[in-house]
């Protein structure tokens, strides 16, 4: 008894500084622009070893609170984050935003979870993680393992966004708004008018090739009124914080080439595994992580053109 | 031969099936393997052969759209065999319901290929089950690994897919598929259905919404069935089947779907190039 009590005790003193250490040494960002912070994330899948921080995540601060956008693709991202916050400022985090249902931008919500704190999403936000939720936990708990997945929680928002919404964070006013479905269908997007910074979560891919999850007609019309807003600058959900709207260039040519392709084989009379081998081939050397989504992305645009 | 006693029970099995399934975690290294307990529950435990030759199934190795996964069946009897394939049962062995459709095909439409689009929420063999003239069944096998990413066998734009139910659209090829049958052609049937799975919990209610799904679906050369399916919450949203079949001189295809709320969608239209 004494000696398995001496044990557990030497257990955790040995544990749990580096658990501490490793859940709480605040994760890199750097300052998009004045107040405005971001984490960019590995181009690649989320794994056991990245902890699932491959989505660029961020905050911005404000007189009197914080906003978080997304939270990363794991509880321990999540406290990293908070403690990136806390590094930079002591006011209280107010809202966590998260831009849409994937795993790597909600993972680290629980991370957040306390009085005070209201998480904001699209009005269809709710619906896509009840959906998706299980399926995502089991799904990634066979790819990253118990230990970073078992704390994880789907938590949905309380405060849903239908169209445009303003956050106040004192002195300082977050346009959110959501889309229709696009990248996904519960895509929203964050404007800081203040320093003229975009985050536009999945809907702007730089780099790592999209990844359609919504629609693609729709996409392609998001990009066109993505496009009007007068920002200097976009915080990608995946790829380097960069201009604005050249930014949109790229990922509008891929999605074009895309749907062109799987029109020309649709009307040839062309099976769905045809698409999924050769439509927008020609994009290949352009992009990351091409082969870990161009099939699917084609399966995905030929059942939805079919129906045009 | 085996039929189901009654299709209602049949399905009734089905949807608690799903529900336990649904509770058993994915996480397992290396899972229990389900396909002798399916055996006994979907076929009575009766003797499989070895399909080569008979029945094969190809579907990608990996599912890059867990929603979507293409799957062909072929029906490959050679010329000699006077026997034929009077029905093929799809099973995805470690979805939440495995059993993913069963297809009957007329007895003078000599389908032999059919391409669907199936949910693969898992790896998982999928079998494909031929049933003969003759009463025998022959079995064939796959593998599909797990989709990647964010991939979710689940509806990417439910607004949309709401709007679709009941559309149907119904597309006939020039040219036929590769085949030993001369003379086939080719037809492809789709219709709008959300075919919700069922597995989602209503956040206010904490209960489970209900599946919707497309049950049944026919279809017919004038009067001749060609081919009838009765699926699960395992075929994808909009129910799409492409088929190789003989004509017979029929001026008009007509097709009925049904779903679980009692919904009938019925169309016609005209056979082109019969004749031809």
């Amino acid at each position: 008894m004494t000696d398995r009590f001496a044990m557990l005790v030497l257990l955790a003193i040995s544990l749990a500084p580096n658990v501490t250490k490793a859940q709480q040494s605040p994760l890199p960002v750097s300052e998009a622009a004045p107040g405005v912070f971001v984490h960019i994330g590995v181009t690649g899948l989320m794994t056991r070893e990245n902890e699932g921080a491959t989505a660029n995540i961020g905050f911005v601060i404000g007189n009197d609170s914080v906003a978080v956008v997304d939270t990363g693709g794991s509880v321990i991202e999540g406290r990293r984050l908070l403690a990136a916050i806390r590094a930079h400022t002591d006011r209280p985090v107010r809202y966590v935003i998260n831009t849409h249902a994937h795993p790597d931008h909600v993972f680290g919500n629980a991370a957040f979870l306390r009085d005070g704190i209201s998480f904001v999403g699209h009005k269809n936000l709710p619906r896509a993680l009840a959906a998706r939720g299980q399926f995502y936990l089991d799904a990634f708990r066979r790819i990253m393992g118990d230990e970073l997945i078992g704390e994880v929680r789907i938590i949905s928002p309380t405060i849903l966004v239908d169209g445009p919404r303003e956050l106040d964070l004192g002195g300082r006013t977050l346009r959110v708004r959501a889309w229709p479905a696009a990248h996904t269908d519960s895509d929203l997007t964050v404007f800081d008018e203040q320093s003229g910074t975009l985050f536009a979560g999945d809907l702007v891919f730089l780099s790592h090739v999209p990844v359609l999850d919504g629609s693609i007609r729709g996409w392609l019309a998001v990009i066109g009124d993505l496009g009007a807003i007068s920002a200097r600058r976009v915080i990608p959900g995946h790829g380097a914080v960069s201009e604005w709207p050249a930014a949109l260039a790229d990922e509008r040519r891929y999605l074009e080439r895309l749907a062109l392709d799987v029109r020309g084989l649709i009307a040839g009379g062309k099976p769905i595994t045809v698409a999924a081998d050769t439509a927008a081939a020609s994009e290949r050397p352009r992009w990351e992580l091409f082969d870990d989504y161009n099939a699917r992305n084609a399966t995905a645009a030929f059942s939805e053109i079919e129906w045009e | 031969m085996f039929r189901p006693h009654s299709r209602l029970p049949w399905f009734g099995g089905l949807l608690i099936a799903m529900h336990f399934g649904a509770a058993v975690p994915a996480a397992a290294a290396e899972p229990y393997d389900p396909w002798p307990g399916l055996v006994q529950d979907i076929f009575n435990n009766r003797a499989m052969n070895d399909a080569a030759g008979v029945i094969a199934i190809e579907m990608p190795a990996r599912a890059e759209d867990a929603a979507i996964v293409p799957v062909t069946l072929r029906a490959t009897l050679p010329p000699g065999d006077a026997r034929r394939v009077t029905a093929i049962t799809l099973v995805i062995d470690q979805n939440p319901a495995p059993m993913a459709a069963r297809f009957e095909l007329g007895a003078d439409a000599s389908v032999s290929e059919i391409s669907t689009r199936v949910r693969v929420n898992n790896y998982s063999d999928v079998h494909a089950v031929a049933e003969l003239s003759d009463g025998q069944l022959y079995v064939a096998k796959t593998y599909v690994k797990a989709s990647g990413g964010c991939s979710a066998p689940a509806a990417k734009n439910v607004e949309e897919a709401k709007a679709r139910l009941g559309q149907m659209r119904f597309r006939q090829f020039a040219k036929p598929a590769e085949g030993p049958v001369s003379g086939a052609r080719e037809a492809q049937i789709m219709v709008g259905h959300p075919n919700n799975s069922g597995l989602q919990m209503d956040q206010v209610t904490q209960l489970y919404v209900p599946a919707f799904f497309v049950n049944e679906l026919r279809v017919w050369q004038d009067n001749s069935l060609v081919l009838s399916m009765e699926g699960g919450i395992s075929i994808s949203e909009d129910p799409n089947v492409k088929f190789t079949y003989v004509p017979n001189g029929a001026k008009h295809f007509r097709v009925e779907a049904k779903d679980t709320e009692g919904h009938v969608f019925e169309h016609e239209w005209k056979v082109e190039g019969s004749g031809t």
